[in-house]
């Protein structure tokens, strides 16, 4: 059973997504198949998590089959500790999309959940390939469903918004895969568990832009608001809590841990291009006209916090930017969730036509203000952890990058009480109508699971970063490849 | 007396079953009766294609060890036998997509009388071992092909296609031939080995005739800049010949080409990767930038092909046996991706009664789910992206170039695959992000969709497409037996 459970992690959702393609659903049966499907997933993932052994660091949940002999490619699946919490996030986040959608009822259901179901399945595919060739597979395998998805049930600008994202993608991505064949070509195998580390900085930029693309990191956003803004809310969820760590994970699992050498030789213009990053984004987001528009930038500036984190190259930033994957997944699907739900009740997430909504709406004040607030990270909440670790970890390479951290998280906290206050108070807003109703049930249903994990996360953050990469390993083996490189 | 030399009837068999069906068809059209003629014809023309397709597949199972007979005009080696299991393979779904053009009747009986002619010209072609087999294979199944283009005598577009196609395929066969004579000029030889056998020294001679013969079987594949013709046939014939055109003609003409440079050329190897190297980019250049400023998805479809038929001469191009087993390997996504995606704007243009473009294909995924989707596979396939054996293709090929040490070309090929995405994508677009009552657009003539025969087609097409990605190793281990035969 062990050394199917990726496996099963895997291709569960696709089997789902293939019944619902197939089988002639009703509207309102294919959401709720697709909807249980989904949350067979997070109870699949939830054995994972039961039987993992957290006090190693090394692969678990391993299979392999040979695949295609002649390239040295086989399929080949695991999980770290770190993988199995980000493939948690993709699951639960998957699965509040997959039953958001279901309640707001997208037109063409069969087609909108079986891609949704086929997402999940090939993220989590992407977060557990240890085959070069068969993580490239997945990590495009992403973009089919993400194309129609945003293009067919996105906004009035979705075949703008989904070119963009279309061009930049596929651009970063093939770079990526010009890497993977030279790469795996000199080392004779794509298999990530066999292949040598190597020093060869193209091979590492190409990776990286790729990762940096698909964050996005700055300057390489250029497809972020579009693509947030224009894309059905669920699916901008998926975008900026999941696939965003898709990215996050290559780097880590990828571009650090087999380029060691490169990544500290690009390390401070990775920390600069990731420092730009945080402060521009959170000052976007703090200026941004609409809800979205402040959800999107100020994903680009987690994103750059993260990858502070990830390139501090010490364990204090690997396990804060893991928990900070987590907090910022599961922070921003319930902003994007809750944005749709806003969306819903005025047709406009413009702030200047809105305001006032905490007025007779409790459910959704209170909602929407425990999400701001472990937005901006208030202490004793799981971002403020992630945070700190981060900035912790980065502090070693000069306080400088700490200090310029710093103060993004205070901006962060202005844009955050910004959209708390633009949305719940001041004036009643033209949008907003007396008969606009709190949250329903079925939306609390969705939403509160989240909340609910992310108040134990603060609780407990150490679930996450106690249990990310365990003894020996993965990091372990990169951080001796760093010393070694230091010298 | 005249030597009579041994014939190997098998290795023969598959030309003989088309041929023999050639012949048959030609027969059913003047002597069955009108109503039943054209169930008939497809009937013999299918069968014809499945014999041959069965017996090339028994060919290349029982010719591990490769050898030249029939007094060495022809090759019976797995190379040549896969090539030909292609080629069938790409007759029978021709002959599906075919049933439901609305042929005139007084012309069914001939069109696949042709139809079956071409095909067993191209499977003798590609079992070429000499220069004189190899122009007969060329032109036996040129001219068949030449009037399949033009045999819709109502269309002018179809007329002028036979005609283009005539006049620039003539040029190109001539430029073959001139070659050949060059070659035997030089050697004093026509079979592939001996030329190999008689070269030692650079000739001028050797080194012009060489050029021609890569010049001549470069229009055959359509690489640029000899492509000029592709678009203008491939949008003027009717879809059933293109689709065919398409697929089948591109195996043969790279088939041949590897074969004759790598088995007769082996001392000019530095000349003839370097002038193919410049072809495949110089196609690739070609073939993306024009096909992004196209709104026919036929034209945009030729052009494609140019770009495909770019990628595969990489392979050609690495000259190593990596590049030989990752051209068959490209080989058969790509056909069944090009027959596929033809079909599929068959089936578009039977339901409009007009050419199909890139707006009239708007909602055409959402109003026939099953086709639209497989064109969206094909689309897909064709890009490169995982799901289908296009993604194996193109990787197999960087490979074989980068074997060759020409690392760079691999970056060509990735921006080349990256501006491809922009049309391939923009058809995805038409076909889902459209709607079709946004052009209001009235289909005519009933529900062509419902065509089993070109639906059973497509649906092959699709098999092989994403089967191609599954199951990799057998169809590689399958090109690497096929890439033995190649003296390497």
């Amino acid at each position: 059973m062990n050394t199917w459970l990726t496996t099963f992690l895997i291709f569960l959702p696709m089997v789902g997504a293939a019944l619902v393609w197939l089988t002639p659903f009703s509207k309102h049966m294919a959401g709720a198949v697709a909807t249980l499907v989904a949350l067979l997933e997070v109870a699949l993932w939830v054995i994972a998590v039961e039987r993992f052994n957290f006090a190693t660091g090394d692969l678990q949940f391993e299979q392999q089959h040979a695949w295609f002999r002649d390239l040295g490619s086989s399929y080949h699946v695991g999980q770290f500790g770190f993988s199995l919490w980000l493939i948690g996030l993709t699951v639960i986040a998957g699965a509040a999309a997959t039953a958001y959608a279901w309640w707001a009822g997208r037109e063409r259901a069969r087609a909108y959940f079986g891609l949704m179901l086929f997402l999940t399945g090939s993220v989590v595919g992407v977060f557990a390939a240890q085959d070069l060739l068969l993580f490239y597979a997945f990590f495009e395998a992403m973009l089919i469903p993400l194309y129609v998805l945003i293009g067919v049930w996105g906004g009035a600008g979705r075949l703008g918004a989904t070119i963009k994202f279309v061009v930049y993608t596929v651009a970063g991505s093939l770079l990526m895969l010009a890497a993977i064949i030279v790469y795996g070509l000199q080392q004779n195998t794509f298999d990530l568990t066999q292949a040598m580390t190597s020093g060869n900085r193209w091979l590492f930029l190409g990776f990286a832009i790729a990762f940096a693309v698909k964050a996005p990191l700055f300057p390489f956003h250029g497809w972020l608001p579009d693509a947030y803004r224009e894309s059905p809310p669920e699916v901008a969820a998926l975008l900026s809590g999941v696939i965003s760590k898709a990215a996050a994970y290559g780097f880590l699992r990828i571009a650090i841990a087999q380029f060691p050498e490169p990544a500290h030789h690009f390390r401070t213009l990775i920390l600069a291009l990731a420092t730009i990053g945080l402060v521009y984004g959170s000052l976007l987001a703090f200026r941004a006209p609409d809800i979205r528009g402040v959800i999107a930038y100020s994903s680009l500036g987690q994103m750059g916090l993260i990858t502070l984190g990830l390139f501090a190259t010490n364990e204090l930033g690997y396990d804060g930017a893991v928990l900070q994957m987590v907090n910022h997944g599961l922070i921003s699907v319930s902003l994007f969730l809750l944005a749709g739900m806003v969306e819903r009740r005025t047709a406009t997430g413009e702030f200047a036509l809105l305001g006032g909504m905490a007025k007779g709406r409790p459910a959704l004040a209170t909602v929407l203000m425990i999400v701001g607030m472990m937005a901006l990270a208030v202490p004793l909440s799981s971002a403020f952890a992630g945070e700190f670790l981060i900035l912790a970890g980065v502090f070693q390479h000069g306080w400088g990058w700490a200090a310029v951290g710093a103060i993004a998280i205070v901006l962060g906290a202005m844009y955050s009480l910004r959209l708390i206050s633009a949305v719940l108070h001041r004036e009643q807003g033209s949008a907003v109508s007396d008969a606009a109703l709190d949250l329903r049930r079925a939306e609390l249903a969705i939403i509160v699971p989240l909340i609910l994990l992310l108040l134990v996360l603060s609780a407990w953050p150490d679930a996450i970063t106690g249990h990310s990469f365990g003894h020996g390993g993965l990091v372990a083996g990169i951080q001796a490849a760093f010393q070694a490189v230091a010298k | 007396m005249i030597n009579k030399p041994h014939v190997d009837w098998f290795a023969l068999s598959p030309t003989l079953a088309l041929i023999g069906a050639s012949g048959l068809l030609l027969l059913v059209s003047v002597l069955a009766p009108k109503r039943t003629r054209k169930p008939l014809a497809a009937t013999i023309a299918g069968a014809a294609f499945l014999t041959a397709l069965v017996f090339a597949i028994a060919l290349t199972d029982k010719s591990a060890h490769g050898a030249a007979i029939v007094a060495d005009a022809i090759f019976r080696d797995r190379w040549t036998g896969l090539a030909q299991v292609l080629i069938a393979g790409c007759g029978l779904v021709a002959v599906l997509i075919s049933y439901g053009e609305r042929w005139r009747e007084e012309h069914v009986g001939e069109y696949y009388a042709l139809l079956t002619a071409a095909g067993a010209g191209l499977v003798f072609f590609v079992s070429a071992s000499n220069l004189m087999t190899l122009f007969l294979g060329l032109e036996w199944f040129s001219i068949a092909l030449y009037v399949l283009c033009a045999i819709d005598i109502h269309l002018v577009g179809s007329l002028e296609a036979g005609l283009k196609y005539l006049i620039i395929g003539a040029i190109g066969s001539a430029t073959l031939l001139f070659g050949s004579a060059l070659v035997y000029g030089a050697t004093g030889s026509l079979g592939f080995d001996q030329i190999a056998a008689g070269t030692h020294a650079h000739s001028g001679l050797l080194v012009g005739g060489l050029a021609m013969v890569i010049v001549g079987l470069a229009f055959k594949t359509s690489a640029a800049p000899f492509h000029m013709w592709t678009p203008d046939v491939y949008q003027g014939a009717p879809t059933p010949v293109t689709a065919f055109m398409a697929a089948a003609t591109k195996v043969g003409a790279l088939v041949v080409t590897a074969r004759i440079l790598v088995t007769a050329f082996p001392s000019e190897q530095h000349l003839w990767t370097w002038a193919l190297a410049g072809i495949a980019i110089a196609s690739l250049v070609v073939g993306n930038i024009a096909a992004l400023a196209q709104r026919n998805v036929k034209r945009l479809l030729a052009y494609s092909s140019v770009s495909h038929a770019g990628f595969m001469l990489f392979a050609i191009a690495a000259a190593n046996t990596l590049g030989a087993r990752s051209l068959m390997y490209y080989l058969i996504p790509y056909c069944a991706m090009s027959l596929g995606a033809f079909a599929v704007v068959a089936a578009r243009e039977r339901e409009l009664g007009a050419p199909v473009t890139l707006e009239n294909l708007a909602g055409f995924g959402w109003d026939r789910p099953f086709l639209g989707v497989a064109m969206w596979v094909f689309m897909l396939g064709f890009l490169g992206f995982p799901l289908t054996g296009g993604f194996w293709g193109k990787i197999y090929v960087f490979s074989a170039v980068y074997q060759h040490g020409w690392w760079w070309l691999i970056v060509v090929g990735v921006v080349a695959t990256m501006v491809s995405a922009v049309y391939y994508l923009a058809i995805v677009r038409s076909m889902f992000l459209r709607d079709s009552v946004e052009l209001a657009l009235a289909p005519v003539g009933g529900a062509p969709s419902r065509e089993v025969a070109l639906s059973i087609g497509v649906a092959a097409c699709l098999v092989v497409t994403v089967g191609s990605f599954f199951a990799v190793q057998p169809l590689i281990d399958a090109a690497h037996a096929a890439s033995r035969a190649l003296p390497f």
